[in-house]
């Protein structure tokens, strides 16, 4: 039996959204300073341009892109570069930054319009101004947007799909993005599909978002062939396999793209960003996050300049409660724990999430029962309850011929495990263990 | 930041479910409750006797040899319930014991503790009782008497010749069915007013409580229902070619250990498959050996052995039934 707008296995977290839900979007005054890592997307750094004792505009460049697979960054407020150099990053190692002494006086107003206006560019001027305004995939894994609109000459893409899934439990910026900016995605929407050069497209949004569903169908442009589908509320819906087999029905083969089976998948903050950045002519220099969970004081929706520090968030947020116990960038299933409130938010961080003791008492694992459930879960089918006790085993060959790298790491077994035992963590350990062990030989 | 309160940093997903695999097996373990109370309805205290020796060897070799506080995650308690709950009113107390901790010891620890043993404990436990003690774990008390009246010599001391007593004994209904040829009503299978091991007298109450845990996902239903399928459709078959040689389906059901062996026993996560095909699979041929061995064995009841030469074919199960993986061999929609 194959579910119509779904998919198949899965897990349904509580969603714990109503925290955030109807907190409008709103803006913080600047930081004092601002730290934009090198690093914020997939593929090579960025090159810093600018030194120490420079003076920057917002929306200037500090750093170029090192290649094809890689993305500038831009200053996202006016002052003076203070250090570029070693700096806390979010995914727990110390990376090169620039940071930037935010003017306290400025009045932050941008260089005229950096980036053209959309009107009348060609397919390549239009992925060539994404690319040097920095657009990276907003949704957490920050890939690179313009590599996406460029797939190879040989792959005909047909659809182009918009995750508003937002399936993760907590984050609302999709969603309130979605709710108060609608001409603005129908706007990315109209610019993707130019790119692509494709004539529909469908954005996935679950059920339990009517209002922003209802936000999108109401503002449909009529001349060109966008749909809006709900979708069933079930994790991971979001997650690009699953969303397009939800939408179009298609299976991308293990190990492939989505591009395989004709479509290009973008999540609705990187469209909104694409439109935001031709509209204002700014490059990619703020971003929508949610701040939220039980253990911060008024949990929001805000717009930040890109590199905002944690801190600074947290207190404009009215800080942590006194039983605040971890602070995850991105959602609670697949974010990422920070030991440093000093590290900035990247480009890819869709939220802050501050988890309270009694939210994250960190338990006790239990030994494998083989209940079965994490194969129940596992929205690729794989067998995670094998593949864990490989993994427990060091049997890393054997982890390989068992589909280990269909695995997306989305937290679904470990989720329904009873026995708490942490797979995911298993799963990325093994093939941090593999690809040592390859580049060894 | 204050210092009593550090962050802490683990690994994502950071929500989990609620379920816990103490919070599973405690469950089973209440649930049993229902069960207990039925055998002790029938066969008074010696019921409670028998249950509570199994159970205390189970724990005190569970906590001698295991590891640390693996007593507080239930497992224990479950199997040394259920290994009691296989055994007659009558055993001396002294064997139940013995048979509890060769239950944890040989069954489970022996393997590496929780989640590693092949076979199903209990049940191994009463394998080797059986053999051990085939005489006192055949004698068969019936239901009735009053409640504080001993159903055989329970309190026998050990490795002494058990003392006769003036307990009314007799066939189970499969001996009577197997030996005698002799049938017993149905209904007295269903409420449970039969001869027979505590745990296979009511069926009902089996029944119910293995509802309530697989509603509450705390067992895979498949696996009863697998089981009771392929006993009556091959129940079925051979009655009728000839009835009066091969049993009625429903006694085939209800009679034995059929019904406390296929909820509680055969539905053990751990020596079970993993797979809801490989349960499927897994519980029809549980089903299909109990009436084998039951109809052509030499041994009147065959739910041990079935569920223990299953056991042993889980690996395989597991094996030949994994998912397909998403995106590999036939894959949909692709152009």
């Amino acid at each position: 039996m194959i579910p119509r707008f779904s998919f198949r296995h899965g897990v349904h977290p509580p969603d714990l959204k109503a925290l955030t839900r109807s907190a409008a979007i709103r803006r913080l005054p600047y930081p004092e300073e601002v730290i934009l890592p090198l690093r914020q997307h997939t593929g090579k750094p960025a090159k810093a341009i600018v030194k120490p004792g420079d003076r920057v505009e917002r929306g200037d460049t500090v750093a170029e892109a090192d290649g094809w697979m890689s993305s500038p960054v831009h200053a996202s407020a006016a002052g003076r570069v203070d250090a570029v150099g070693l700096w806390p990053h979010p995914d727990g190692s110390f990376a090169p930054a620039v940071r930037i002494a935010v003017e306290p006086y400025s009045p932050q107003a941008p260089r005229p319009r950096i980036v053209p206006d959309w009107k009348g560019l060609t397919r390549e001027q239009l992925i060539e101004a994404i690319r040097k305004a920095g657009v990276v995939g907003l949704g957490g894994a920050a890939f690179p947007t313009h590599v996406k609109l460029s797939p190879p000459k040989d792959q005909a893409i047909d659809v182009l799909i918009i995750n508003g899934c937002e399936c993760e439990p907590y984050l609302t910026t999709d969603h309130r993005t979605m709710v108060e900016y609608p001409q603005r995605v129908h706007l990315g929407v109209r610019i993707m599909m130019q790119c692509l050069g494709v004539r529909r497209a469908v954005i996935g949004i679950e059920r339990n978002k009517p209002d922003a569903i209802a936000a999108l169908r109401s503002s449909l442009p009529g001349d060109i062939d966008v749909a809006v589908q709900p979708l069933t509320v079930k994790y991971p819906q979001g997650a690009e396999k699953m969303l397009i087999r939800a939408l179009v029905g298609r299976e991308v083969p293990s190990g492939k793209l989505p591009l395989h089976v004709g479509t290009v998948v973008q999540n609705i903050a990187s469209v909104a960003t694409i439109a935001e950045v031709f509209e204002t002519g700014l490059p990619l220099i703020e971003r929508i996050v949610t701040v939220t969970g039980r253990g911060i004081r008024r949990p929001s929706n805000l717009i930040v300049p890109v590199g905002t520090p944690l801190r600074y968030l947290l207190d404009a947020c009215g800080g942590m409660t006194p039983d605040a116990r971890e602070v995850v960038f991105g959602g609670p299933m697949m974010g990422v724990a920070q030991a440093n409130l000093d590290v900035p938010l990247l480009k890819g961080t869709t939220g802050v999430v501050v988890l309270t003791e009694s939210d994250c008492k960190a338990e006790e694992s239990y030994p494998c029962i083989r209940c079965g459930r994490c194969l129940d879960a596992c929205p690729v089918f794989l067998n995670p309850q094998l593949l864990g006790s490989l993994a427990l085993a060091g049997r890393y060959d054997e982890m390989t011929a068992n589909h280990l790298a269909d695995c997306m790491l989305c937290g679904c077994c470990s989720y329904a495990c009873p026995s708490n035992i942490p797979l995911p963590q298993l799963f990325q350990a093994a093939r941090v263990a593999i690809r040592q062990r390859q580049s060894a030989a | 930041m204050s210092s009593s309160n550090p962050l802490v940093v683990t690994a994502s997903p950071h929500l989990s479910t609620p379920d816990s695999t103490p919070r599973i097996m405690w469950t089973v373990v209440a649930s049993l409750g229902p069960v207990l109370a039925a055998a002790s309805y029938f066969f008074g205290v010696s019921a409670l006797l028998v249950v509570a020796a199994a159970t205390l060897g189970a724990l005190v070799t569970e906590f001698w040899f295991g590891k640390g506080r693996t007593l507080l995650d239930g497992s224990a308690m479950i199997t040394g319930i259920l290994l009691g709950l296989t055994l007659p009113a009558g055993l001396p107390i002294w064997m139940a014991f013995v048979g509890g901790a060769f239950a944890i010891g040989f069954g489970k620890l022996i393997f590496g503790g929780l989640g590693q043993n092949v076979f199903n404990p209990a049940l191994l436990g009463r394998a080797f009782l059986q053999a051990a003690f085939p005489v006192a774990l055949t004698t068969w008390p019936k239901p009735g008497g009053t409640w504080w009246e001993l159903r055989g010599d329970n309190l026998a001391l050990p490795l002494m010749s058990a003392g006769a007593t003036d307990a009314i004994t007799g066939a189970t209904p499969l001996g009577l069915m197997k030996f005698e040829h002799a049938g017993t009503p149905v209904s007295d299978l269903f409420f449970g007013t039969t001869g027979g091991s505590l745990g296979e007298t009511s069926a009902l109450v089996i029944l119910l409580c293995g509802t309530y845990l697989a509603l509450k996902n705390y067992l895979n239903w498949r696996i009863p229902v697998s089981v009771f399928a392929a006993v009556a459709i091959l129940a079925e078959m051979l009655h009728l070619l000839d009835a009066p040689r091969f049993p009625a389906p429903a006694f085939m059901l209800f009679s034995g250990g059929l019904v406390l062996g296929a909820t509680y026993m055969a539905t053990d996560m751990v020596t079970s498959p993993v797979t809801n095909l490989g349960s499927w699979i897994f519980g029809a041929g549980i089903g299909v050996l109990v009436v084998v061995i039951r109809i052509w064995g030499g041994l009147a009841e065959g739910v041990m052995y079935g569920i223990l030469l299953m056991n042993a074919m889980v690996p395989f199960i597991n094996r030949v039934t994994q998912p397909r993986v998403f995106g590999t061999g036939r894959v949909t929609g692709v152009r």
